[in-house]
């Protein structure tokens, strides 16, 4: 997803929760993976934004979880930056839109699978809602 | 939390009608039916979207003649207009390289496409399903809680089974059925086995083949006009 897109989406997701409990002040811890590239600083502006703009009364805190892949074929894991890095820099901002776009480019960097599950650092998620 | 199921919900909101094109067999021409109802939705005035949820054989592009530029972004990306339609795949993303993903990739792919493309207002968005139940259906069935289902099928019995079981499938999830078209007809003249929701048959085009990729002759076709007369019945 997209920065400013995913900050609508995260929250908009947070302040209903909130509404459903009566919570009118939380912090908002947000997982960020790493395979989907997101510009943290770019992320947070937009939340601060959006919070504002909404008058939500939620403060966020962002932690970023670390790609690890491994692969179906032979047990590799590997990781999406650093000495293993098997990606493109092209190809790699189709990841960020489509994360799954990484089996069109990347392969096991042992066997050269393409049969690889993504084991952590996909996605966005909300890890939890602290109600202040 | 997911936080993508909401933006889901934003992103469809102002889509007046989805019209999910299915069936449960590979072949019996359900890209071709989506993209050419597309194409007549589009062609009457229609605000009209196009979605290729078949990951794994993304035809939509072939089918109307090229793909188009990479979609700009804009809180979220906005789908490229070809031939009136705004077009939207899995191939913007994959350079026409294989994506062998297996179930969670697959609802989650479908996910963040529902999730970061910014439709706007839409009178129509059609969507190619792939075949089956699998995890695009499954996954479709809770995210676009609105969408409608034409089934495809063909006159062979193999295609009706698995046609009737998907139907089963729809009435039992409470979905709503648009209708049900028999495709690749050879006679007309058949008894209706399929109840209150069959459309009629698309009978067999031989011209079908040729007009691929090029959708001004594909409008030309006696598929399209075929197709037009059943689909005016429901939309």
């Amino acid at each position: 997803m997209h920065e400013w897109a995913l900050a609508y989406a995260v929250a908009g997701t947070a302040i209903g929760e909130c509404a459903k409990k009566g919570v009118k002040r939380a912090t908002v811890s947000v997982l960020l993976g790493e395979l989907q590239q997101i510009d943290q600083g770019l992320f947070l502006f937009a939340l601060k934004e959006i919070s504002e703009q909404k008058n939500c009364g939620l403060k966020f805190k962002i932690k970023t979880q670390k790609a690890v892949f491994r692969c179906r074929a032979c047990g590799k894991k590997w990781g999406f930056s650093g000495k293993e890095k098997t990606l493109g820099a092209d190809n790699r901002e189709f990841v960020h839109f489509v994360p799954e776009a990484i089996h069109s480019f990347s392969r096991c960097p042992k066997c050269g699978s393409r049969d690889f599950e993504v084991e952590k650092g996909r996605g966005v998620l909300i890890e939890k809602i602290r109600a202040e | 939390m997911d936080p993508r199921k909401s933006a889901i919900k934003l992103q469809l909101s102002r889509v007046k009608k989805i019209i999910a094109v299915t069936g449960c067999k590979g072949g019996i021409g359900k890209s071709v039916t989506a993209a050419t109802l597309a194409l007549l939705l589009a062609k009457q005035g229609k605000k009209t979207g196009l979605l290729d949820l078949d990951f794994f054989s993304p035809s939509g592009h072939l089918i109307l003649g090229s793909l188009p530029e990479f979609p700009k972004e804009e809180k979220g990306i906005i789908p490229p207009k070809i031939h009136g339609i705004e077009f939207m795949s899995i191939v913007f993303f994959t350079e026409g390289q294989p994506v062998p993903v297996r179930g969670k990739g697959v609802s989650d792919a479908l996910v963040e496409l529902l999730a970061i493309t910014a439709w706007g207002e839409l009178d129509a968005l059609v969507i190619d399903m792939p075949p089956g139940l699998g995890d695009s259906t499954l996954e479709l069935l809770l995210s676009a809680e609105k969408a409608e289902f034409l089934v495809l099928s063909t006159p062979s019995e193999l295609s009706k089974k698995s046609a009737q079981r998907l139907l089963a499938f729809l009435k039992e999830a409470g979905k709503p059925v648009l209708g049900i078209i028999e495709n690749m007809a050879r006679e007309n003249n058949e008894k209706n086995s399929w109840g209150e929701k069959f459309l009629g048959r698309i009978m067999l085009d031989s011209s079908l083949e040729n007009a691929i990729g090029k959708p001004s002759e594909l409008l030309e076709t006696g598929f399209a006009k075929q197709l037009s007369q059943l689909a005016e019945k429901v939309l």
